[in-house]
């Protein structure tokens, strides 16, 4: 069927009800990579073929992410008139196990993690558990899922389950009774900037285009999430697609654009699929099309891959690209919201811009406008990763502090090791240290403080992270990705990549660091685009809040860390070493001998100081001498 | 010149699509392919090569049956990517970028998935496998020598 009316959208809201809330057993697996990568496909299998061999009828789905990935693989069950059971880490052993049980009419209580409480439940639900509710984990007791909203509760392609949940909504509302003028001032009522990083305000970005003089306009979306660390966007384009489809049609009707790109990272092979799908049945179902609706308004969307270029992901690079060309950026002005893809008006924003509108224009600019604080309205979405508790993907509004993300979302650091900072932006933003997370999580704050908002990744680092080999590692990358058109951009980011390779080899000095923080400032300043104009940000704020770390290197020749291979030496201590043989095994450098059961010896001659064996060594026996 | 001003540009991504295509049959961009696409989009092979050498999805050198991505993302690097690179390339003898000698498989490194809570993660033939230790390498590299002798059994 097409959707031409907002009754045939009541009809698929049926079905997508009936879909998520079946008469019989549903089973979910949460497939997204995440969940991919630590076998949620064989998970998926063992329930599929266990159902089949037992006679079991019945719902088993592939959806998104709950954003709980430490938790992966995630799966929840719903029976009938009950609320869903969200089991962590399933194996396909426990897999078959579930199964089990459920033929026997009973859901077992071992793994299950949490109740994920229906939100229009129907009367007649019964509880059927003490197991505490999804939200009331401290993992997600201050989240609030705008962005996120359908992650994991959906399946991502099923369009009936999307518009279940309320989507269209917004696209309806937009179409049939508002203004193109009127959806703009909606959205800048609402608050709501640029979550790419830049933090523009997008409603402006919109008026501005929407005024501009040339036709015919388009809509980009900036799918091209190449910071390292970072998986917001992956996430929700395999997550919930047509959330971001929903937001560009709405965009298109706002600012006249009749086409739209949706651009996404070559390396998010799922999420291309995925959104491929999405348009697809989009447009069967006339969601993207001519007339949409019954409105006149016509939209057509194209998926452009990428091709593992980083510099693609800023705007005027990205449109290059899409154009055909190197994705190489240009000066602006002029910006991309006057002269865009093939030099016409352009609204380009990031997936989770998107993806907030469609919910905005259902829920309405004050609703939006409520979350947040004055100024930095609405949620933002982290990847929390690194060296912390709780990995996962975090929704929260903006305002909340750091220490309430780390300590309080993430559960603080990985093993019990102390946090010593935590890299927010990526490459391009920089490392606060862990007396600075008093500091609310806004654009303006993380700015001054020298870091940036970015596109979401929050990289948390311990004791046991070297700071200036992490400023290093950041420098590997923006050279590697720089694309060479600007000088300043291609030469100092290797100048700096060069004096912190000598320095983390301990053949640094003191003037080092200042020739470092002199190439770093003229870096920042004189670079064509935001790559190379932030590119220094993670030697500058190493720099300011970590120098002791760098003065230790140059000045005594020792990385408090124990990371720097030229300056740490590994040890086997006798007295611990119980000679089970792992590590010699595991020693790429044939480095480590000792007789079964006797304590083995590292021969530092051939040690390449990867600490291979301090990772695997079951009782600790490994010293590292800084 | 008026001729060449009213020439539309190609369609958007068109090229792109083209260097994937040709990149996705063959495992890397053989010259005469690339040659044949230039004809087909009516571009200068030039423009091409230079797009073709610009991203880093396309390869310009034959692959083994398997290819090894080892993430070294932020969260991957500090959770210790590079040691599970420094482990693989001392159990296949090869440095990254580069191919076994019985082509069984190229071991290279990425930055980022979009697995960073699963780190330290590497994907072979794009099977993501995540929270990794070194230890389990040499069995998951035996399952695809296996796999890899049995698809060139069937190819022959």
């Amino acid at each position: 069927m097409k959707v031409r009316t907002r009754t045939d959208l009541d009809t698929l809201r049926a079905e997508g009800l009936s879909a998520l809330y079946p008469s019989r057993a549903r089973i979910a697996v949460g497939m997204a990579t995440c969940g991919l990568a630590t076998g949620a496909a064989s998970v998926y299998q063992a329930l599929r073929d266990e159902a089949e061999a037992q006679g079991l009828e019945l719902d088993l789905v592939a959806t998104g992410c709950l954003g709980y990935c430490q938790q992966e693989p995630l799966v929840d069950v719903r029976l009938p008139g009950q609320d869903r059971i969200v089991y962590a880490r399933v194996t396909p052993h426990r897999a078959r196990e579930l199964i089990a049980a459920l033929v026997r009419g009973k859901l077992p209580m071992e793994g299950a993690l949490a109740v994920i409480p229906q939100e229009d439940a129907p009367p007649d639900r019964t509880r059927p558990t003490d197991l505490p509710l999804l939200p009331e984990l401290p993992f997600y007791a201050r989240q609030q899922k705008v962005i996120l909203r359908n992650s994991g509760l959906i399946d991502p392609l099923r369009l009936e389950e999307y518009i279940a949940r309320g989507g269209y909504q917004g696209l309806a509302r937009a179409l049939l009774t508002l203004s193109p003028q009127a959806v703009v001032d909606e959205v800048i009522a609402s608050g709501l900037r640029g979550r790419g990083g830049g933090g523009f305000p997008t409603g402006r970005k919109w008026q501005i285009c929407r005024d501009a003089d040339g036709t015919p306009k388009y809509i980009v979306c900036n799918g091209d999430e190449g910071d390292p660390g970072a998986y917001m966007d992956r996430t929700v384009l395999e997550s919930d697609p047509y959330s971001v489809i929903e937001g560009m049609v709405i965009g298109g009707y706002a600012i006249g654009a009749p086409e739209g790109y949706l651009y996404v990272r070559d390396e998010y092979p799922l999420a291309v699929e995925r959104v491929t799908e999405a348009v697809t049945r989009a447009g069967e179902m006339g969601l993207l099309g001519g007339d949409i609706l019954g409105s006149g308004f016509g939209f057509s969307l194209q998926i452009v891959r990428g091709a593992g270029a980083f510099v693609c992901g800023e705007e005027t690079a990205l449109l290059a690209s899409i154009e055909g060309g190197l994705g190489e950026p240009r000066p602006k002005p002029p910006y991309p919201a006057t002269s865009g893809l093939w030099g016409q008006p352009t609204v380009i924003n990031n997936v989770k811009t998107w993806g907030s509108v469609s919910a905005i224009l259902a829920r309405g600019a004050d609703w939006y406008a409520g979350i947040g604080v004055e100024g930095n309205t609405g949620t933002v979405v982290f990847s929390l990763v690194g060296k912390v508790a709780n990995t996962g993907l975090v929704e929260v509004p903006l305002g909340l502090t750091l220490q309430e993300m780390i300590e309080g979302i993430g559960g603080g650091g990985l093993d019990g090791k102390a946090v010593k900072g935590v890299q927010t932006g990526g490459p391009s933003g920089g490392c606060l240290p862990a007396r600075l997370f008093q500091l609310p999580i806004d654009y303006e704050t993380l700015t001054e403080a020298g870091s940036i908002m970015g596109s979401g990744g929050m990289v948390v680092m311990d004791e046991e992270t070297c700071m200036v080999d992490v400023a290093r590692y950041f420098l590997t990358f923006t050279m590697d990705e720089s694309c060479g058109k600007c000088t300043p951009c291609r030469e100092g980011t290797r100048a700096m990549h060069d004096i912190l390779t000598r320095i983390i080899e301990g053949k640094g000095t003191e003037v080092d660091l200042d020739l470092l923080e002199e190439i770093a400032v003229w870096v920042k300043t004189s670079s064509l685009c935001g790559l190379g104009q932030t590119a220094p940000n993670p030697v500058l704020t190493t720099l300011r809040y970590f120098r002791d770390e760098y003065t230790a290197h140059v000045a005594e020749g020792h990385c408090p860390a124990g990371v720097c291979r030229a300056l740490i030496e590994l040890r086997i201590l006798p007295e611990l070493c119980t000679g089970c043989g792992l590590c010699l095994r595991e020693c790429p450098a044939g480095a480590i001998t000792g007789e079964k059961k006797e304590p083995h010896v590292i021969d530092p001659q051939l040690c390449t100081r990867c600490r291979l064996c301090y990772d695997v060594c079951p009782v600790d026996a490994i010293e590292i001498v800084r | 010149m008026r001729l060449i001003a009213e020439t539309p540009p190609p369609p958007a991504g068109v090229l792109l699509a083209k260097l994937h295509s040709i990149n996705a049959a063959h495992g890397y961009l053989p010259e005469p392919e690339l040659r044949a696409a230039a004809d087909e989009l009516g571009v200068p092979l030039s423009q091409l090569y230079s797009a073709a050498s610009f991203y880093a999805s396309f390869s310009f050198q034959p692959r083994g049956r398997h290819t090894i991505q080892v993430c070294l993302g932020t969260a991957c690097y500090i959770r210790g990517g590079d040691r599970l690179l420094e482990k693989l390339a001392s159990l296949l003898g090869v440095e990254p970028g580069d191919t076994t000698e019985d082509r069984a498989f190229t071991l290279e490194t990425a930055y980022c998935f979009g697995s960073c809570s699963m780190a330290p993660v590497i994907r072979i033939d794009g099977e993501p496998y995540g929270r990794l230790r070194a230890d389990q390498l040499p069995r998951i590299l035996k399952n695809y020598r296996q796999k890899g002798a049995g698809d060139g059994e069937e190819g022959a």
